[in-house]
């Protein structure tokens, strides 16, 4: 074939006259843009009637609830590092996102969500379907914009592109008036490559990365801490080279998980309230602290007061607004996590740290000890959620894609699944939203379409977003779902039995027989109760071609240990309820 | 400790962003103690001006979240001792109080105030200054009974040399075009 020619291109270059909504979906094309995840209702039915008109280039997925769509475009955002893209319609349709659409703020997920919204001369009249969800998506979003013209589609949805996936990216919200979609114009497009007012990342910052690199070569006990900046960046190789140069022990925060391989020699685990022991100790004896792409959650520091002020700081971070915020930095090096680590490692001195390497062997020995024996290995016949998630984990030879909800059933998945590669553990972080699980596995399973996809949810947590079995049998989506059952919320009667004396205060379900609900879907399923039924059930799951429930039914009053209580400083993190 | 700090920013001129901004003092229960929003020398960019009472430390990172942003393109924050500044107020007193004795006369001249209107059933002054001065003469002129007050938010300009906003947009394009050379 020979390249187009001049007038070919030029041609295409020249405007064709349509509708905003069929601009809308050109645009999408522009963006490679080859998913929607959506839900159609009055308010975008001129974008939903275009649609139908390139069902062979995009495939779009119906989700059952406008929630299910956001977290599914979570999913597949977070598996692919792709921009993932909802439609929803005005009104209850674009309130419905807006947890999602913070939980993607707060985890740094980067979306575009486009809403349909009231023709424009109805604009603050209170119609029907009519919400101010510019005003509402405000606090929630890395940026949004309100289209009431056909000519402003375009332009905007290549800078709510380029912003969604840029520097720390984040959820961009359009809001797109009925008249808009109707009007007519002349469409061309082109990329948005920058915007003056807002810099994605810092140039190389030289000068504090050679302090940084003093400090690292001066420190007797380095300890490096790993967020999700290291996959956002695509610095997972970088990121290893540099420990295996310092010879630096690591520690992955929950959305730093799988940016290093579990069994890497220096990785030690993860940070954080349920993290493991070695980290958490470590963290208030190391002499140099290296955070690199996270921002130091509450949930990873405990007290700040009593967090590593021994410690020298240096924070490698992209978003200015992280420094400094919670953790003062001695050293503050902005910029990408790839750039800095490949130049900080050009830096230091290769140098073994054994014997420090070696302190956290033996914490994690004690951890093995007191909480990982008991959580793989119990003495008693109940199943407990660890030995669940690491059957799967093995079963699947560390391979797959692992999403969970949030709770008690979030923090086995964390703990006991072992990662052998990147983007391989997709949770809601920083929000911590019940529900999240079930249609991000949708979008993981999606964007991952070669990858086994396990889901471990609660019993809690799937009724929240239960209906999106529905998608995932009208999609034939072979997604496993492990639901570990205690017929409690049981992260919160956890929370109930050590902080507020065993009052269980609304934490007990009784539940459906979730095996007969995902048959309803036309899933199969099993519910287990002892280890035999799980090995054999684990294996018909992992073997099984389509989607299936497995439901597992564990201890009823476990709990997730080590645990840094609430307020406290992370030294003090407890292997037991006795202690 | 909390101070006083005079927080300045520089936008696009943008539908929605002054919400934007406010909202990161309403998430940290900051209060705004005066806002003032307008067009800067350059068309098309908007300065805000926002005057709070916070520790340090809360402000700069409420500095650093707004400038993060998107439509944002350089925020400050200073010290009062840092810059000028200036509040303008109204005051409307009626017309007979300053007919029955040269007193509010006298006081407008001491306050280095300025008489904006006069008719039949009102007065309308006009004085520049700190909160404390037109403050001041809020208390002098309220002995003859002020009917209407009003106060402006503040502007406020800094003491150091330069602010050229034309020569930061300058320095704002050579580092997106050095960052995007970077990343090719």
């Amino acid at each position: 074939m020979t390249a187009p020619s001049k007038e070919f291109m030029e041609m295409k270059q020249e405007a064709i006259q349509m509708t905003g909504a069929e601009a809308v979906i050109r645009s999408l094309l522009e963006e490679g843009v080859e998913t929607i995840f959506g839900y159609p209702g009055g308010a975008i039915m001129p974008v939903y009637d275009a649609l139908y008109d390139f069902k062979e280039q995009v495939r779009h997925i119906l989700t059952r609830h406008e929630q299910g769509v956001v977290h599914a475009a979570q999913g597949y955002a977070r598996v692919t590092g792709k921009v993932g893209v909802c439609f929803a319609t005005s009104g209850p349709g674009a309130t419905n996102l807006i947890t999602g659409i913070a939980d993607a703020m707060i985890d740094s997920t980067p979306l575009v969500c486009i809403t349909g919204q009231v023709a424009s001369p109805l604009l603050g009249t209170d119609a029907f379907q009519e919400s101010d969800v510019v005003g509402i998506s405000m606090p929630v979003t890395k940026w949004n914009y309100q289209i009431t013209t056909p000519e402003e589609i375009p332009t905007a949805i290549a800078q709510a592109f380029y912003i969604a996936h840029s520097g720390r990216p984040g959820p961009v919200l359009l809001d797109l008036t009925k008249d808009a979609q109707f009007g007519k114009f002349d469409f061309s497009y082109k990329c948005c490559e920058k915007i003056r007012s807002y810099v994605p990342e810092f140039p190389l910052d030289k000068e504090n990365l050679k302090n940084a690199a003093g400090l690292i070569d001066g420190a007797k006990k380095p300890f490096l801490l790993f967020g999700q900046g290291v996959i956002l960046s695509g610095a997972e190789r970088e990121l290893q080279e540099f420990i295996e140069k310092a010879g630096i022990p690591a520690a992955g925060t929950l959305l730093g998980l799988s940016a290093l391989d579990s069994d890497h020699k220096l990785h030690t685990g993860m940070l954080g309230m349920h993290g493991n022991y070695g980290p958490n100790i470590k963290t208030n004896e190391c002499d140099v602290l290296i955070a690199v792409g996270m921002r130091f959650d509450d949930r990873v520091t405990g007290d700040v007061k009593r967090y590593a002020r021994q410690a020298k700081v240096i924070h490698l971070e992209i978003d200015p607004s992280e420094i400094d915020k919670i953790i003062k930095a001695d050293v503050a090096v902005l910029g990408d996590a790839k750039k800095s680590l490949r130049m900080l490692t050009r830096l230091v001195k290769k140098q073994e740290h054994k014997e420090w390497v070696n302190e956290f062997h033996q914490a994690a020995g004690i951890e093995m000890e007191k909480v990982i024996q008991r959580d793989l290995f119990p003495a008693k016949a109940g199943l407990t959620m660890g030995e669940v998630v690491r059957m799967a984990s093995e079963l699947t030879n560390n391979h797959s894609v692992v999403v969970a909800d949030v709770g008690q059933n979030q923090m086995a998945a964390a703990r006991y699944s072992k990662f052998t590669q990147t983007r391989s553990h997709i949770s809601s972080g920083g929000l911590g939203t019940m529900g999240f699980g079930l249609p991000a596995a949708i979008g993981a399973k999606i964007g991952a379409p070669d990858r086994e996809v396990v889901a471990f949810v609660g019993d809690g947590g799937l009724q929240m977003t239960i209906q999106e079995l529905g998608t995932i049998a009208q999609e034939h989506l072979p997604v496993k779902v492990v639901v570990l059952n205690n017929h409690f919320l049981g992260m919160v009667r956890q929370w109930q039995q050590l902080f507020f004396e065993h009052r269980y205060s609304f934490t007990e379900m009784v539940n459906p027989d979730f095996v007969k609900i995902a048959e309803g879907f036309g899933i199969p399923g099993k519910q287990v109760t002892t280890r035999q039924e799980l090995q054999v059930a684990m294996k018909e799951m992992i073997g099984h071609p389509g989607p299936y429930l497995l439901d597992v039914l564990v201890e009823k009053e476990d709990n997730i240990f080590p645990m840094v209580p609430s307020g406290a400083s992370v030294s003090d993190i407890l292997l037991s309820a006795e202690e | 400790m909390k101070e006083e700090f005079i927080i300045s920013a520089y936008s696009e001129n943008h539908i929605g962003l002054l919400n934007r901004i406010t909202i990161i003092f309403t998430r940290r229960k900051v209060n705004i103690e005066s806002l003032t929003v307008s067009e800067s020398a350059l068309r098309g960019i908007s300065k805000f001006t926002i005057v709070v009472s916070e520790e340090r430390s809360r402000v700069e990172n409420i500095v650093k979240q707004i400038e993060k942003q998107v439509d944002v393109l350089k925020a400050y924050f200073h010290r009062n001792d840092e810059m000028i500044f200036q509040e303008i107020a109204l005051y409307k007193v009626p017309t007979q109080a300053l007919m029955e004795s040269d007193l509010i006369e006298r006081i407008v001249r001491q306050h280095n105030a300025r008489i904006l209107e006069i008719t039949k059933d009102y007065t309308v002054i006009e004085k520049t200054g700190h909160k404390e001065e037109t403050q001041e003469l809020f208390e002098g002129l309220n002995r003859f009974g002020v009917l209407q007050f009003i106060r402006s938010g503040r502007v406020a300009i800094t003491r150091s040399a330069n602010e050229r906003l034309s020569e930061f947009l300058a320095e704002r394009d050579a580092l997106l075009a050095s960052i995007e050379m970077k990343s090719n």
